[in-house]
């Protein structure tokens, strides 16, 4: 009661909050990553996952279980504090992201002032536990894939930001809250489509998902940054890809989908069904689209996204001062 | 600065009908078969091993015991055995085994059949665990067929029965013989033709 009583209401809200994100965050990874092998094999014409539980639901907890049993394989010769480090490193900040997007009106753990830019700011140290993990592997695959992920991440934060400015010129204000509020009348995706599609692009290209998934290539780098990596460590890893996805299809739903607005329905079930469509969609590029090559994927960065998104700034502010 | 444009629009418009093709697939019905849970009915052309025709008239088999399918199978992996048995005109078959862990499904036992008794089995399922699997007893393939189609099952005459029919044929022939013997006795000249047909 002691405790209570000294961390007041705030605190009691955030360790209640907490422990709801962890829930979240791994139920939400074991039904994405089914969902993602479901969708995949629809897409071929196969069922998927079959056999554990009804239509394999329960196929992730099953491999989770033995990933969990799995040895911890250290190589020799690895940078010991970094790689042990970088996997929580990864999975932190996916944590942190979560204290401020709006599940409804009152679903929030803490409306800060600086909502969309805490979430943007922590997002992008992935980038540096992807560095850390493939700089510490002592292996040549995982440092390419290193490389490859910090080049794309700069190249692809800038249209974010730009983009993701837009919206804040028309709303004035980093408070997710005061962003859905102000779809009150209509979705931003209908006055602000050009900037929907940069932002789903850059933000496929900030989870490292195909076709922009040159950071862990199979094809071409093994594993990429995580060849390494084994058990659960390399299941953090995963972990914090999928629960990247939630978050960029999280912060869409707010910017361009009216957050938990919709009716009948409430707040956050209409919020959770706009997030799955979104990763959804970022799925349906995955099983469509091939992998872009560097020169592609950086040409493509500099030479479209980052214009286009100047372009719609631009537009954007010039329309806020006309009208 | 045209082209540049126009680029970005062809690009995004390929993107999307690329997007417009996957998501067609994932609403079309899936073409995996479960396996063990389900099967597909094989097409009236498969060309599975021989087997012994159940015929829709007799409800058995129509092996005469011939021994032809066993003469020109290739390989030598087919026998045969017939028996005779007392009150039937033709010899019927007794035993038929076929090994088939050697068959190259070559048809010929199936094209040479007198009686056409063999045709193409739709059996895909072959694997087992020793080379005695592999041998098959058609006759008793074909008392489980008969048992699933629901007509009366021919029996596997037992060793004693199939000698028993040999002697009672043997006895039979024996007498046919004394009584042309008698007969050409009591006509005092016999004829060498009529023998010959005998």
């Amino acid at each position: 009661m002691d405790l209570l009583t000294h961390l007041g209401i705030e605190g009691v809200r955030m360790i209640v909050g907490l422990i709801a994100v962890i829930a979240l965050v791994s139920v939400n990874a074991l039904f994405l990553i089914w969902m993602e092998r479901k969708v995949s094999a629809h897409m071929q014409l196969r069922p998927g996952p079959m056999e554990v539980g009804w239509h394999g639901a329960i196929q992730t907890i099953a491999d989770a279980v033995k990933l969990m049993g799995k040895e911890l394989i250290t190589p020799e010769e690895v940078d010991r504090p970094i790689y042990y480090l970088a996997p929580i490193v990864v999975f932190l900040p996916v944590l942190l992201t979560f204290l401020v997007i709006p599940f409804s009106q009152t679903m929030i753990i803490k409306d800060m002032n600086v909502g969309i830019v805490l979430i943007l700011a922590f997002s992008t140290l992935t980038v540096l536990a992807i560095l850390m993990a493939g700089w510490a592997s002592n292996n040549k695959y995982s440092v390419f894939g290193a490389i490859r992920s910090v080049a794309q991440n700069i190249a692809y934060e800038i249209p974010l930001l730009v983009t993701v400015m837009s919206i804040i010129l028309m709303v004035g204000s980093f408070k997710l809250t005061d962003i859905v509020t102000a779809q009150g009348r209509y979705w931003f995706i209908l006055v602000q489509p050009l900037a929907f599609i940069l932002y789903i692009i850059c933000a496929t290209a900030e989870t490292n998902r195909t076709p922009f998934d040159l950071p862990e290539a199979e094809s071409e780098l093994v594993a990429g940054f995580h060849t390494e990596y084994s058990g659960m460590r390399f299941a953090l890893f995963f972990l914090a890809e999928y629960t990247n996805m939630f978050i960029v299809s999280a912060v869409a739903a707010v910017l361009f989908l009216g957050g938990w607005r919709g009716p009948i329905l409430p707040g956050v079930v209409w919020f959770l069904i706009k997030v799955y469509a979104l990763i959804f969609l970022i799925m349906w590029f995955r099983w469509t689209f091939p992998r872009v090559r560097f020169d592609q994927l950086v040409t493509f960065a500099w030479k479209i996204l980052i214009p286009l998104s100047f372009v719609n700034l631009l537009l954007t502010a010039l329309a806020l001062k006309i009208f | 600065m045209m082209t540049y444009v126009k680029e970005i629009l062809v690009g995004f418009w390929s993107l999307l009908a690329g997007m417009a093709v996957t998501i067609r697939y994932f609403t079309k019905p899936i073409v995996t078969v479960q396996y063990p849970r389900e099967k597909i009915q094989m097409s009236p052309a498969y060309r599975g091993y021989p087997q012994l025709i159940l015929d829709p008239e007799t409800q058995t088999h129509r092996c005469i015991a011939c021994e032809m399918c066993s003469r020109i199978c290739p390989s030598q992996l087919i026998a045969v055995e017939g028996a005779k048995f007392p009150g039937e005109k033709q010899k019927r078959g007794v035993k038929y085994v076929h090994e088939h862990y050697y068959c190259s499904l070559c048809g010929l036992c199936i094209e040479v059949c007198p009686t056409t008794a063999l045709e193409y089995s739709a059996e895909y399922r072959l694997a087992g665990y020793r080379r005695e699997d592999a041998v098959i007893d058609h006759l008793i393939l074909l008392q489980q067929r008969q048992k699933a189609a629901g007509v009366p099952i021919t029996p596997v005459p037992t060793a004693e029965e199939i000698a028993a029919a040999a002697a009672a044929e043997a006895a039979a022939k024996e007498a046919r013989e004394k009584e042309a013997k008698a007969k050409a006795a009591a006509a005092k000249k016999p004829a060498p033709a009529e023998e010959v047909k005998e």
